[in-house]
């Protein structure tokens, strides 16, 4: 297992933490902040939450799996949400979805590359409709795309990778 | 909960179809619908538990339209509400309609079939068709768990077992996960049950309305058994099973049956038919031995009582550091496979493996008790099979035999002979009681006048009582359920309390409220079972340990004294710090040396996250990085070292350093330092 705890890491959990008085209406605060330390919410490091929390590591994996900030999985470096709301959807995200999927090569019931480079996700609405359909890269919005378009986006992005 | 607070005024009535019922204080609608006789369905409500409202089977319809879940609502004066109003009768069919969709309806092969609350209903309210598709997938069942099987296909999502598990128990074992279409109740991360901290008291079996999860059956190695010619199969019954047994039969609930339960046995096939309670009287001379020994001394005080192996197996995850303060007797079932193991066989010549302990348990943690490896000899085990009471009503059914028309029978000899004492081992209450009718007679040499104990009985969660010894004041206290034992724990660890002995079941009412046993786990049945068993104490000739002649033929023939040597080497044992969630803990520096490298492990297991193990854990990061060695140290945060006792603690190559502070890292440092040199040194040589 690769380390997943520096202390510093480790540290700016525990500040959260103790910030909250150890509270457990405090869980959501914390795991968002697990998440921000991780980019996903390690097994080891919600058995330490709970622990910290007094309360049960059950309880606290069902409250990281029922919101869809919290990510469960290491995500990759770069990750694509593709909007699939109604506006989206309309205008042909599926195909831009699977384009992008091919793209990075990702089989089915697979979320993230192999190489940990890519995690390609689906959201309900970003509120861009106006530019629909459209894909988050990172921190980027990409409006109106087509397989052609992302294509040529993701090529840009796999260029640095290399 | 406190009932009588407006019935000092003129009595509050409201409106159940059009006839008028009373309110008294009532916690919400539902059970004042109940209490006028109207048996409203629901799958996820308990009245022990807090109401959830969403089985959606309690509905109302109120004079204005309203659909109320009434488990949900207050009872208000003046309400008027109907309970089979065709709007309310068609939604309740729907939503069962609806849970029944995605429900495994393999009712045939359920072994909750005919005791099943989903089938019942859509019996009762006629449900011919389910028009939904039904689920094509079917999720794996876990069969990890010694004391149950959870079988996620069959799950209604009620939630009765998490909050059984979370609110009566304190533990949380079980909670939902994911959401919408895909959730699911899982023990934390997916995993199975035996690899989270599950202490399996199977109430969450208990309180399942449909076959999610159940008790492990193990029916089939009875029977292999039974048809054995080399094996000698001897059945030990324990307290709980004779006021409960009969439930499965029609028998009037808290009817002792124990006579009928012998006759049975026999018929199966059984060769010899004792009593748990013969070895329960032998746990009250040990325990009360140990008892009085550290009530000389001052020492180690409180004692914790140790029949119930679920709150054993607790105790090792969550208070290893009070470990010692257990009594160090075995339950009454282990020592009962031990004399019949060590001492039996040889009476009746025969080797211990042709010698086959078969225990009738009301309890579903004995399954997990029975197979820990410090009870068994030579890959012999003391206890070889666990069956709970549902169980061997399962076995009296199969063969066909009509339990409630049966003969009553006796029980052998020599273990067939027990006192009151043994016998009130089945209900909370019961031990301490059993202890103090031979405390004063162990003490001093006479017996007391006094038998019933009535100031430690009853059913409220936890009782204490001062009780006279000779002379000693002893603090008494009666904890059932786990959630009240930790919270009793939290109230002695802060000072606030001072108990000298403490009797623990981990069962609401103790083992007459075993996950084993038949029936609807309720209050009501447990205090009849509960008066069961008080009858049969009254019943007996005998009702001190003490007086059991046969007690004393075992010390006389086999054990010597109380206490003695022998007695600790059959009936005693010890208990080690069990950690709650395997795993690796947090990885948090990776040498990268080729070479040889040192392993640190800093706990951050709950005792040593109290004594600042985590900052610790930060000063050790920034000294091994300062010293130039971080390339030949692996060093990680583990959630347990099993060394709580001594928190906090650091693991260095395998080496345990303990009673650490937040403060002593450059102690631990000067460990690494050492581990390192020692290393070079081997290499070197």
């Amino acid at each position: 297992m690769p380390p997943i705890g520096e202390t510093s890491e480790l540290e700016r959990i525990n500040q959260v933490i103790a910030e909250y008085g150890n509270n457990q209406s405090a869980l959501i605060p914390v795991l968002q902040q697990v998440q921000e330390v991780y980019h996903y919410l390690p097994e080891e490091i919600l058995t330490y939450v709970a622990t910290a929390l007094n309360l049960s590591p059950a309880t606290v994996y069902g409250v990281a799996t029922f919101y869809a900030q919290f990510s469960l999985e290491a995500k990759g470096k770069h990750v694509v949400r593709v909007c699939d709301g109604t506006a989206c959807h309309v205008r042909g995200s599926t195909p831009v979805l699977n384009a992008i999927r091919k793209k990075v090569g990702l089989t089915a019931g697979m979320k993230t590359t192999g190489d940990r480079q890519f995690t390609v996700e689906t959201v309900s609405c970003l509120g861009a409709c106006g530019l629909a359909p459209a894909v988050v890269i990172d921190d980027r919005i990409y409006g109106q795309m087509t397989p052609e378009a992302v294509s040529i986006v993701l090529d840009e992005l796999m260029k640095e990778v290399d | 909960m406190s009932a009588n607070n407006n019935t000092a005024v003129q009595a509050a009535t409201l409106t159940i179809n059009g006839r008028p019922v009373e309110i008294n204080g009532e916690k919400n609608l539902l059970e004042v619908v109940r209490k006028a006789g109207i048996d409203l369905p629901t799958f996820c409500y308990h009245s022990e538990l807090s109401a959830f409202g969403a089985c959606r089977q309690c509905l109302v319809e109120t004079e204005d339209g309203r659909i109320l879940a009434s488990c949900s609502v207050p009872a208000d004066p003046g309400m008027k509400i109907k309970t089979h109003s065709p709007r309310v009768q068609r939604i309740r069919k729907v939503a069962l309609e609806l849970l029944l969709a995605n429900h495994d309806r393999e009712c045939t092969t359920c072994e909750k079939s005919g005791v099943c609350k989903l089938q019942d209903l859509a019996q009762r309210y006629g449900i011919d068709e389910v028009r939904f598709g039904k689920r094509d997938q079917k999720m794996p069942l876990d069969l990890s768990s010694p004391a149950i099987v959870r079988n996620p296909n069959r799950c209604i999502l009620c939630g009765d077992c998490v909050r059984m598990c979370k609110e009566v128990q304190g533990l949380g074992i079980l909670d939902f996960a994911n959401r919408g279409a895909s959730m699911v109740v899982t023990p934390a991360f997916g995993r199975d049950i035996a690899d989270v901290e599950c202490v399996n008291c199977g109430q969450c079996a208990a309180v399942c309305p449909t076959g999610a999860l159940t008790v492990k059956s193990e029916i089939d190695q009875a029977w292999a058994a039974i048809y054995d010619d080399s094996k000698t199969v001897v059945v030990q019954i324990a307290p709980a099973v004779r006021v409960a047994v009969g439930d499965a039969f029609g028998l009037k609930p808290g009817e002792i049956s124990l006579g009928k339960l012998v006759a049975a046995l026999r018929m199966i096939g059984i060769d010899k038919v004792f009593d748990t309670s013969f070895a329960a009287d032998l746990t009250v001379m040990e325990e009360t031995t140990e008892f009085i020994n550290r009530l000389r001394s001052g020492a180690q005080l409180p004692q914790f009582t140790s029949c119930c192996p679920a709150w054993v197996k607790y105790a090792e995850q969550y208070y290893p550091d009070m470990l010692s303060n257990l009594s160090s007797c075995r339950s009454p079932q282990q020592m009962f496979g031990s004399v019949a193991k060590r001492y039996y066989t040889k009476e009746l010549n025969i080797d211990p493996k042709d010698m086959y302990v078969i225990s009738v348990m009301p309890c579903t943690a004995k399954k997990f008790e029975a197979a820990r490896p410090e009870f068994s000899n030579d890959g012999v085990r003391d206890v070889d099979l666990v069956l709970t009471t549902q169980e061997i009503a399962h076995m009296i059914k199969e063969a066909g035999i009509n339990f409630a028309e049966l003969e009553e029978d006796s029980l052998d000899m020599p273990f067939g002979f027990t006192t009151g004492a043994g016998v009130i081992f089945g209900v909370t209450g019961g031990v301490a009681e059993a202890v103090l009718r031979a405390a004063n007679f162990l003490l001093t040499g006479e017996e007391l006048q006094k038998v019933a104990f009535t100031e430690v009985r009853g059913l409220a969660g936890t009782r204490a009582a001062t009780v006279d010894v000779a002379g000693h004041e002893v603090r008494v206290a009666i904890t059932h359920t786990l959630g009240e034992i930790k919270a009793l724990m939290e109230k002695i660890r802060k000072g606030e309390e001072y108990f000298d002995i403490i009797e623990v079941m981990a069962c609401p009412g103790g083992c007459i409220g075993g996950a084993g046993q038949p029936g609807q786990n309720t209050i009501e049945l447990r205090t009849k079972r509960s008066e069961g068993i008080y009858r049969a104490d009254t019943r007996m000739q005998l009702r001190k340990a003490q007086e059991n002649p046969l007690v004393q033929h075992v010390y006389d023939k086999w054990l010597g004294q109380y206490g003695s040597h022998e007695a600790h080497e059959a009936l005693h044992t010890q208990y080690s710090g069990r950690s709650r969630m395997p795993g690796e803990g947090i990885s948090i520096m990776q040498g990268q040396s080729q070479g040889e490298k040192v392993d640190v492990a800093v706990c951050v297991g709950t005792c040593c996250f109290l004594k600042g193990s985590t900052q610790m854990l930060a000063d050790l990061t920034e000294l091994i990085d300062q010293s130039g060695y971080a390339d030949q140290v692996n060093l990680r945060a583990a959630f347990c070292l099993e060394n709580c006792a001594g928190s906090a603690s650091v693991k260095v190559d395998g080496k345990i350093i303990g009673g650490l502070t937040a403060k002593k890292s450059a102690v631990v440092m000067q460990e690494i330092m050492a581990a390192l040199r020692n290393k070079k040194a081997k290499v070197e040589a």
